[in-house]
């Protein structure tokens, strides 16, 4: 099928097949995918700007369909979704103006390249090690007597430091009831939300990857609600995204419009498929993504081949 | 009846259903693919090449839209196929 605004020509059921796998890992990781999209669109044949660009207009429609489902599963904290979407808007035109500063001193790609390995590879090894860890602790509590009750409550091994972050009397606290957390700084939820958003500007994609860790490790919040409150924040910063590459001339839409078909139907799946897993075994599940954005920037870095 | 059984017996009718599920979903996409063809190709290209800020509205409100509509369909189907609602 010939798409004319990129002037590519994509077969439409390997669009629909790149949609649908993405969306399966949007709907259970709360992440965008772009670290795969934007290199199954390179490999077509489509310009890196139309990639990035067009990618980001699916993410707004595969999120939508997945933020919809975990809203009906009581997964989505609205509130907590509005307040990041601000940071992030603000950390993403940060990062932005960070790549402007590097591309003028003219080692912006050696300088990102270095920066997301050290970022993806800390990600998964500190991932690793806390769910191995809560799930180990889990399985003793469970043979100790504590019933499976206990085993399948959302716990991570890193409370103690998520507490000491809730502790924090920067003024104002708000309450995020639906997260379960009864009083919190926003300073905290907009450092945050920045951060994710500076990653989001400086490596590209949604930042999925950082931000829905720190959502449960930084903030406190239950697993399934930070994968379903992700995927709220993420509408409303990629469709920033998506507005901002369109006016500049960088967004097929019908290629997008082609993707979601496939992405609707894997959202569903995998937003449902987070009931039928407890919070350790979906962050230990969520491992491999980071390592495979490293491997790519690896791979880019060793060939010069920019996938 | 063996739970073993039952279990299996649940596993062959999801997969019936989801098989059905995707058989209709694969002829809505051909057809809305169709469509999107021969009504909105002219246009959006006209919009992309002079008005590149109504082309942004217009690329968002489509993505957005086309995901709503998308999720309704897609659940209908589910309870259609299963009789109940996911």
């Amino acid at each position: 099928m010939h798409f004319p605004i990129s002037g590519t020509d994509i077969s439409p059921t390997y669009l629909v097949l790149i949609g649908f796998l993405i969306g399966i890992m949007g709907g259970f990781f709360g992440v965008g995918g772009s670290f795969i999209a934007g290199p199954a669109l390179r490999a077509v044949g489509m310009d890196w700007n139309y990639a990035v660009g067009t990618d980001l207009a699916h993410i707004v429609g595969k999120s939508v369909v997945a933020a919809k489902r975990h809203r009906a599963l009581g997964n989505v904290d609205l509130r907590l979704g509005l307040l990041m979407a601000l940071g992030t808007i603000g950390g993403a035109e940060c990062g932005a103006q960070l790549i402007q500063m590097l591309k003028r001193t003219g080692n912006v790609n050696s300088v990102v390249s270095y920066v997301s390995i050290v970022i993806y590879v800390s990600i998964s090894t500190f991932m690793i090690w806390e769910s191995w860890r809560t799930l180990r602790l889990q399985k003793r509590t469970k043979k100790s007597g504590g019933g499976p009750a206990a085993a399948k409550r959302d716990e991570t091994s890193f409370k103690h430091v998520t507490r000491a972050i809730q502790n924090l009397q920067l003024k104002p606290m708000i309450a995020l009831p639906t997260s379960g957390v009864a009083a919190i700084s926003l300073w905290v939820i907009m450092a945050v939300s920045f951060v994710g958003g500076l990653f989001s500007g400086f490596l590209g994609g949604g930042a999925g990857y950082i931000r829905m860790p720190m959502l449960v490790y930084v903030l406190g919040v239950p697993t399934h609600l930070a994968v379903g409150t992700e995927l709220f924040e993420i509408i409303i910063s990629a469709s920033y995204g998506t507005f901002s590459h369109a006016v500049k001339g960088n967004v097929d839409i019908l290629v997008a419009l082609v993707m979601n078909t496939g992405a609707a139907v894997g959202a569903q799946i995998g937003a449902i498929a987070t009931q039928y897993f407890a919070g350790p075994k979906i962050r230990l599940a969520f491992v491999p993504l980071p390592l495979i954005g490293a491997a790519i920037v690896i791979y880019t870095l060793l060939t010069g081949h920019k996938l | 009846m063996p739970a073993r059984k039952v279990l299996k017996t649940e596993a062959s009718q999801t997969l019936r259903a989801f098989l059905i599920e995707l058989a209709v979903y694969a002829v809505l996409v051909v057809g809305y693919l169709f469509a999107i063809q021969h009504f909105f190709l002219g246009r959006l290209l006209q919009l992309e090449e002079k008005h590149l800020t109504l082309y942004a509205v217009v690329a968002l409100g489509l993505i957005i839209g086309q995901a709503v509509v998308l999720e309704l369909i897609t659940t209908g189907l589910l309870r259609l196929l299963r009789g109940r609602s996911e």
